[in-house]
């Protein structure tokens, strides 16, 4: 099905590309439907960082399917729990 | 019959008389044929689905797909264009019939069409064709495993979709509905109950649904695709708009 399900964030960081560009990331979509490129699944874990500012095209996109989406989160938040509270604040 | 066919994407006024892109493909034989609107799914204006427009082509029809993310911009590749537009929370449905009616208009304009011009979606779009068939003109409506017809949308959704059981008493056109029985947004029960109110409105209907197959068989670049019934459901399509639309 198409979940229609989005959950849309404001996020401060930057990305890079497309083209090997770097730019400044200012959302985040994420939502669990139909890939476009990772077909090991019916439905992944869709995250675009971008910039709406720059137009559709400043997205940087990932395809996961739900268990690596799970073993990402997950890192992301052992990786912030390893560093020094003081560094992770903001 | 000939199989040579014309594809090209053309630019005209939708809703709102924004400016939209529609992907043609049209027969290198004279008319008088039938016309389709091909709805896209949630993922978009895409490869797949254009190859879908020129499979009716092929089959005698002229065909059109709006693309209803035209609105992010012309230079967005399909995909940037979905993420955008679904970022902003999807397509509105007074819009989709807005754009619905401009492709079905433009087919009609053609100095092939017979006069006649029908529907169809995929997944989300399934829904859409639904919606299309309650509000625009047509001659034909197919719902491919569209979400939502019938059943209440789980809480929190992001997106404002709604079920169309208020619209349905003003369905236009007949409805053939195909419908996988491993689906779970349709689920068998919700086509159960979208067959019941069709018959019991009165309105001519046929629904076929497969088992072994669940939501997106017709997808053949997906995992989900089931060939026994995508060649059965492009057959009940074909033999659907040749009653309908004379093709």
């Amino acid at each position: 099905m198409c979940t229609y399900a989005t959950i849309t964030t404001s996020l401060a960081g930057s990305a890079k590309g497309p083209e090997s560009a770097w730019f400044k990331v200012t959302d985040g979509t994420v939502y669990f439907d139909h890939p476009v490129h990772n077909m090991a699944a019916d439905h992944t874990l869709n995250i675009d960082f971008t910039n709406p500012e720059k137009g559709p095209g400043a997205r940087v996109a990932v395809e996961l399917t739900a268990a690596s989406a799970r073993e990402l989160a997950a890192a992301i938040e052992a990786a912030l729990a390893s560093a020094p509270a003081a560094l992770t604040a903001a | 019959m000939s199989d040579s066919l014309t594809a090209d994407t053309i630019r005209t006024s939708g809703h709102n008389a924004d400016e939209i892109e529609i992907y043609l493909a049209r027969p290198q034989t004279p008319g008088p044929r039938g016309g389709v609107v091909v709805i896209h799914h949630l993922p978009g204006y895409d490869r797949s689905t254009k190859e879908i427009v020129r499979h009716f082509a092929e089959l005698g029809y002229d065909a059109a797909m709006p693309n209803l993310y035209s609105r992010e911009g012309f230079d967005s590749s399909p995909d940037d264009a979905a993420a955008a537009a679904r970022a902003k929370g999807g397509v509105p449905d007074e819009q989709l019939i807005g754009d619905v009616a401009a492709s079905a208009a433009y087919l009609r304009a053609l100095d092939s069409s017979n006069g006649k011009v029908g529907v169809i979606g995929y997944c989300s779009g399934g829904r859409q064709a639904v919606l299309s068939a309650c509000n625009v003109g047509l001659d034909a409506a197919v719902d491919c495993y569209g979400a939502f017809v019938t059943g209440t949308p789980p809480e929190g959704f992001p997106l404002k979709v709604t079920n169309l059981v208020d619209q349905l008493p003003n369905l236009k056109c007949p409805l053939l509905g195909l419908f996988g029985n491993d689906d779970s947004y349709p689920s068998p029960a919700q086509v159960d109950e979208l067959e019941q109110i069709l018959s019991d409105l009165g309105k001519p209907h046929q629904f076929h649904r497969y088992d072994g197959a669940g939501h997106a068989f017709f997808s053949v670049d997906r995992p989900a695709y089931r060939p026994e019934a995508a060649v059965d459901g492009w057959e009940q399509i074909e033999n659907f708009y040749k009653t309908n639309l004379g093709g």
